[in-house]
């Protein structure tokens, strides 16, 4: 009744074409946006601080090892440690070139993590499946004993930590550092994320994109239409690695404010992984899902056990945040294994047939 | 059905945004980051504990601090920095007091945003160094010692037993520590102080995730036979280290730990193969001071407290009571500055600014003996405070010598370079604009 593509017609092949050809569709992602805007406006500093925003950053992360993953098959565990080198390439970007816009830097701090990811994913062209995951493993723990290693990555400093200078665009407004307004951050993360997601859902849909998925389903069938794997595989290395740098440059200076080395383990490798996968691979909506998923769901347990009059020491509400987290992701594993994204499209066919059923 | 779900979702609605509302206002609200969970949580535990029992036994002796409540609310960080600045946000949002971070990474985190949001940073003996220069860094306190002051302290230690510092010429001292911000914070001061006294300062990291796998690094001290050895450890970095010098048959009387490593769980794992390890302390060890004995009374055995009994007043606990001591201290000279019963985070950094607990004071708190006399200023956070050695007899800790000073006359100096050096890495930062109120 609500949702009924009955009655539009489209007339040229860009409308037939577009990413969301549905009215419906475009109504919704309407009013998102304008939730998105509004949220800061309404919401408090916390909810901005500690959820939204390292929630987008973290959906953009798990873009890029869906682009990996999702699209072109290849497994990989070096998500944490390709954020890392963002984050670390951004640090020295912008200590070296401090009048530069950050946003500039965050964007540009993706193509080294891409250089790097390129370069890891070479051995992707013979190995594939897991020996491939054992290889990203090896870029994780490499890259990670770089940035506890080489002092020059983080000029020096005793604490073998990087610390997010103060950083000022667009007139005189704080983007970064600890006087930064969490509104401001929230909305040039917003920004990026959206600009980014738009750009590759464009790239997934195109030519590019279908090869990737042409390598996914069978590599050798690919081969033998003209796809090339080695353009196709590490294009989708340097995409995702792109992504992935700038989901960690973001993470440290929009959200975390400082980081060890620590921060970029395999723990968060496996959360970005985990988010995919129960969001559902080969979807950028799920990403999103997979993210909010992951990353709200300890929160709001957290702060809703003791809320709703369950009062409990707070390691035990920690446990039980852990427990349940865990067994919703076998739940969901179970009962829906192509991860919330195919609930979304079941449950979009369904309101589509809403209030009369057939069959 | 359907209405079922709608009301439960309204309710579960409801209460979250519930959660968001703010503290109330005639309560003192004391966050306590704590660690329970994770590799941590051997060396989490009695910490949180004793911080947590000796702030709850204020409020049922005494019925809070001047007859305010405190509200104390444990926030679980698992030693994780991103757990740390979720914690940091839920604590603001509730109008926090004073934040006690409890990691020194954390804290390398919170440092620039407490001058701007205005909460005072209590990192007891951890921490950056540096923040011991208060005019430098307003709303950050390490006191009693920073790890520059325990670095020097422990190579005192050593240059007593050896008869004087040229006998260090030539010597080779090991240093093994937690390979992240927290073991390497005492690097800078132990490689000036091998340039300066002319012994060879041997490192060996141990990363956090292999923290329970030392085969190799203890390998390599076997093999390089260090005169000394210094650990900077914590965790489950400790007992582990423990067990492998005794392995290798290291003299355990030459193996030094920081005050943090200095957990009886620890040396326990040790045993008797561990006698004669020593570690830095600056409280008393035992349950043998009237504090205790009060928590005892109305804590422990009213069954409000979440220790085991038989690690009742170890030493990390008796650290935890020793940390929540400075926080409540910290509210009183508040109060007493202001005039104030119910005080803000601004008043709390004036009144750990000007924290001065004297011999009478300790006297009154029954803590004569337990902790020495020590004494704030606005450009001292730190105040580089007496320290002394306890040596692990297979069962306990004992005190072994008299308190001693750290090396403050070489430690100072170096402390406000640091501190210059982290200001011009994090440029802008801001002026400090806080009155000093001490006289």
């Amino acid at each position: 009744m609500l949702y009924r593509e009955s009655g539009q017609y489209k007339t040229t092949y860009i409308a037939d074409q577009a990413i969301f050809p549905i009215r419906e569709d475009r109504i919704g992602m309407a009013i998102i946006g304008l939730i998105a805007i509004a949220i800061p406006f309404v919401a408090s500093d916390f909810f901005l601080n500690a959820i939204m925003t390292p929630f987008l950053i973290l959906a953009l992360a798990a873009i890029g090892l869906n682009i990996l993953t999702g699209y072109a098959g290849q497994l990989s565990l070096g998500t944490g440690a390709f954020m890392g080198v963002g984050a670390y390439s951004c640090y020295k970007l912008t200590t070296i070139f401090p009048d530069v816009n950050i946003i500039i830097l965050v964007l540009i701090s993706g193509l080294f993590s891409a250089g790097i990811g390129v370069i890891f994913g070479l051995p992707s062209l013979r190995i594939k499946g897991l020996y491939l995951a054992v290889t990203t493993l090896a870029a994780q723990f490499f890259l990670e004993w770089c940035f506890i290693r080489i002092p020059w990555l983080y000029n020096y400093n005793p604490s073998g930590a990087i610390e997010v200078p103060e950083r000022r665009g667009f007139g005189d407004l704080i983007l970064t550092g600890p006087s930064a307004a969490p509104m401001t951050q929230y909305f040039v993360v917003l920004g990026v994320v959206v600009v980014v997601t738009l750009a590759v859902k464009n790239i997934v849909r195109g030519r590019i994109g279908r090869q990737w998925m042409m390598i996914r389903d069978m590599d050798i069938a690919a081969e033998l239409m003209g796809v090339r794997p080695l353009t196709a595989k590490l294009s989708a290395f340097a995409v995702s690695s792109y992504l992935c740098g700038v989901a960690g440059a973001m993470f440290i200076f929009f959200y975390l404010g400082a980081a060890e080395p620590s921060a970029f383990s395999i723990t968060l490798s496996f959360q970005i992984l985990f988010m995919v996968i129960l969001g559902g691979l080969g979807s950028l909506v799920g990403s999103f899902f997979g993210a909010a998923f992951i990353w709200g769901l300890p929160i709001v347990l957290r702060a809703g056990l003791p809320a709703i009059g369950i009062d409990i020491g707070a390691e035990t509400v920690f446990h039980i945040a852990t427990m349940v987290v865990g067994a919703l992701i076998i739940f969901f594993l179970i009962v829906e294994p192509h991860g919330l994204a195919r609930l979304w499209s079941l449950g979009k066919e369904k309101l589509r047939v809403w209030p009369f059923p057939y069959g | 059905m359907r209405l079922k779900r709608l009301i439960a979702g309204t309710i579960m609605a409801g209460t979250l945004a519930g959660a968001a509302l703010p503290a109330f206002a005639d309560e003192l609200f004391v966050p306590l980051f704590s660690y329970r969970t994770g590799p941590y949580a051997g060396s989490g535990i009695p910490i949180a504990n004793g911080m947590h029992d000796y702030l709850a036994m204020l409020n049922e002796r005494d019925g809070g601090i001047n007859g305010v409540k405190i509200r104390i609310e444990e926030c679980e960080t698992g030693y994780d920095t991103q757990k740390g600045v979720e914690c940091y946000e839920q604590v603001k949002a509730g109008g926090a007091l004073v934040i006690s971070p409890y990691s020194t990474g954390i804290t390398l985190q919170v440092i620039p945003k407490a001058s701007v949001d205005k909460i005072p940073v209590l990192s007891m003996a951890y921490g950056l160094s540096a923040a011991a220069v208060g005019d430098t860094f307003p709303w950050v306190f390490n006191p009693p010692d920073t790890y520059w002051d325990g670095a020097s302290a422990i190579i005192s230690d050593i240059v007593r037993r050896e008869g004087g510092a040229e006998a260090l010429k030539g010597k080779k001292i090991g240093y093994i520590f937690l390979d992240a911000g927290y073991g390497r914070e005492a690097i800078p001061l132990l490689e000036q102080m091998s340039s300066s006294m002319g012994f060879e300062l041997l490192q060996y990291p141990v990363p956090g995730k292999e923290m329970q796998n030392q085969a190799s690094q203890w390998l390599n001290i076997r093999r390089d036979k260090p005169d000394y050895m210094v650990m900077w450890g914590w965790g489950a970095m400790n007992p582990t280290a423990v067990k492998e010098a005794t392995k290798i048959r290291y003299p355990m009387d030459k193996f030094y730990g920081v005050w943090w490593s200095g957990g009886n769980d620890d040396a326990a794992a040790g045993g008797e193969a561990a006698k004669g390890y020593r570690t830095l302390n600056f409280h008393g060890v035992g349950a043998d001071y009237p504090v205790i004995a009060d928590i005892k009374k109305h804590i422990v055995d009213a069954g409000k407290s979440q220790v085991d009994p038989a690690k009742f007043a170890d030493n990390l606990y008796n650290r935890g009571v020793y940390n929540s001591m400075l926080i409540a201290e910290g509210i009183r000279r508040a109060q007493e500055l202001t005039g104030k019963t119910v005080i803000d985070a601004t008043d709390m950094r004036a009144g750990l600014e000007n924290l001065d607990i004297t011999e009478e004071r300790l006297k009154e708190m029954g803590m004569e003996g337990f902790a020495l006399p020590m004494k704030l200023s606005c450009s001292d956070h730190s105040g580089h405070h007496k320290v002394y050695v306890v040596e692990w007899d297979g069962k306990d800790w004992q005190k072994s010598g008299d308190w001693f000073s750290p090396d403050v006359e070489m430690v100072r100096p170096l402390l406000e370079k640091a501190a210059e050096e982290y200001v011009a890495a994090n440029a802008p930062w801001p002026e400090r604009t806080e009155p000093c109120l001490s006289k």
